[in-house]
């Protein structure tokens, strides 16, 4: 158990991680100041989750690395996030369709984590994201009834967002050795446990965007194991380069 | 004795009195106008700031400083946002103030024409650039225009913290690996003139300063300011273990300040012009930025638009 619970806090920390990164690139290029204020606030608590949580997996795992030392020295094939929150910054609408389908995820998977009373270091930074991602769903969803129900062009446009990012939702669910043990163990259900509610929530929101869901069932996966798009080993070089440059050096 | 007279008088008479004028109050038209020019520019200067730093957000070397620069950076923004709504009570729309920002007619902090480089320009700028904001910034938390002194008084405290964090990553630096304190060398040269710069011309020739001294928009002179600036920043230098890039650079007994060498005046003045290495990028940016969002904010107008009739429809329904 104790090697997948490390490798579980993993896929929690990396998701977190790589979408503040994606997130933080944003910064200069808002819409609005205010949004590029709101951006900034999300990435900001993203990376606060993402150093909880790496620190935590690092002690699990006992092998002495830090949130550093697993930010910055692990390939691409080692990092643990979901797809979808590697994939570039698009336009706005792209960035808040994304957003809102990874929120209502992550509030899910949080209110199970900070219910639980197995893991109660993990319980405790997931109590604190919750309260987070339930502002960056309130924000992102509202955003998607804006962009949905607003101008004839934003409509379009992020419909197409939707139907761009749909096939990379389905990898959100899937269950594997490792979320299986975390279940066994009565740290977090199967992954597929929160299809139903995530379905219902972001159906309700499409609606009120007057979005249409997309019926597309094609599943881009792979995240989970280290199999990533082209787009991740770009960010992790800009990301990496003085640690890699400099290493052994204190920043 | 004519009205305008009168109130001119009494204005004058309030602002020598120590009081704030506030937004409702009556105001000459150059004072006015002067406000607006200054606290734009002064706003524009915080989000065009946005650009060189957050130049190394993505690649910050550790979580911890990554965090803490992407708060700085949004901190900047959050000053931009205060102080055109403290420009806004003068009676001139944000519009108006990113459009001449972005066609050129309004001015922005020549400091920011400069590159950011390497991860050492981020310390450099908190250290000296912020440094140099708060000499020039905490006399105007007492500037006699009651909505920007107060503005002033929220960005002041902010910016504190962005000097520390400057100076720590200076710190950090120059305590380091000898390529990183090397990097941390290059960042000062590269950054040290440029920030006496930010204080403006020399008195003598210094356009506005006389009635705005009398107005209480200003409260010391440039050189005033600037040579502040180097009797406090030289010593922290010498706790970094860097070398000031000036030859002429010298404590005078007799004055109780640092003498230092005359400043590049015509390179000022290019950077000014518009001929600074990072001018017409930095004016991209921020026009592509505010283009790509054009469908979003409209987008956003008309659903709120909507949102207002659907409401009122409901309510004379009921
Ligand atoms: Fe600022
Ligand atoms: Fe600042």
């Amino acid at each position: 158990m104790a090697d997948q619970e490390h490798e579980w806090i993993l896929r929690l920390g990396d998701d977190a991680l790589v979408l503040a990164q994606r997130l933080s690139e944003w910064c200069s290029h808002g819409p609005a100041l205010e949004e590029d204020i709101a951006l900034s606030n999300i990435a900001l608590d993203l990376l606060g989750q993402a150093r909880a949580l790496l620190t935590l997996a690092g002690q699990r795992e006992g092998l002495g690395r830090d949130e550093d030392a697993l930010a910055y020295f692990r390939t691409d094939r080692e990092f643990r996030n979901a797809l979808l929150v590697e994939l570039p910054n698009g336009d706005f609408g792209d960035t808040i369709v994304r957003q809102m389908l990874f929120d209502q995820f992550a509030v899910l998977r949080y209110e199970a984590l900070a219910s639980q009373t197995v893991d109660l270091e993990l319980a405790a930074i997931a109590a604190k994201a919750l309260k987070e991602v339930r502002y960056h769903a309130a924000h992102s969803a509202q955003w998607v009834v804006r962009l949905g129900d607003g101008t004839e062009e934003s409509h379009r446009r992020v419909q197409e967002s939707l139907n761009m990012l749909w096939p990379y939702t389905a990898e959100l669910f899937e269950d594997d050795a490792v979320s299986k043990a975390c279940n066994e163990a009565g740290v977090l259900p199967l992954n597929a446990s929160f299809t139903a509610r995530w379905t219902e929530q972001v159906r309700a929101i499409l609606e009120e965007a007057t979005l249409t869901c997309p019926e597309s069932t094609a599943l881009l996966t792979g995240g989970r194991s280290g199999r990533h798009t082209e787009h991740l080993s770009y960010m992790l070089a800009e990301m990496q380069v003085l640690q890699r440059t400099y290493p052994g050096a204190e920043w | 004795m004519t009205q305008e007279m009168d109130l001119n008088q009494r204005f004058e008479a309030y602002i020598a009195s120590d009081q704030k004028i506030e937004a409702k109050d009556w105001m000459p038209d150059a004072y006015r106008k002067t406000l607006i020019r200054q606290i734009s520019q002064h706003a524009h200067s915080e989000i065009i700031g946005m650009q060189p730093e957050g130049n190394w957000i993505t690649r910050a070397p550790s979580l911890k400083r990554k965090s803490i620069l992407l708060a700085k950076v949004q901190d900047e923004a959050g000053h931009g946002l205060y102080l055109y709504s403290a420009a806004e009570t003068l009676g001139i729309s944000r519009d108006e103030m990113l459009n001449a920002l972005h066609t050129g007619k309004s001015k922005y902090s020549s400091i920011f024409n400069y590159p950011t480089l390497a991860w050492a320009d981020i310390g450099a700028i908190g250290w000296l650039v912020d440094g140099a904001a708060i000499m020039n910034q905490v006399p105007l938390c007492k500037c006699s225009y009651g909505p920007y002194a107060r503005a002033m008084v929220r960005v002041c405290k902010e910016e504190s913290f962005h000097q520390r964090q400057g100076f720590e990553i200076m710190l950090n630096l120059s305590n380091g690996k000898p390529e990183q304190k090397e990097m941390a060398q290059d960042a000062l040269n590269r950054w040290w003139w440029p920030s006496l710069m930010m204080f403006g011309p020399n008195d003598a020739s210094s356009k506005h300063s006389e009635q705005n001294m009398r107005w209480k928009i200003k409260r010391f002179s440039n050189d005033e300011l600037r040579q502040r600036f180097v009797d406090m920043t030289v010593p922290q230098a010498e706790l970094l273990g860097l070398t000031v890039p000036d030859p002429d650079l010298n404590w005078n007994e007799a004055t109780g300040h640092y003498d230092f060498g005359p400043i590049n005046w015509s390179e000022f003045e290019q950077v000014v012009a518009g001929n600074g290495p990072c001018n017409r990028e930095r004016i991209e940016t921020r026009v592509t930025a505010h283009e790509n969002g054009a469908w979003v904010r409209d987008a956003a107008a008309a659903y709120a638009a909507k949102s207002a009739e659907r409401a009122a429809s409901q309510t004379s329904a009921a």
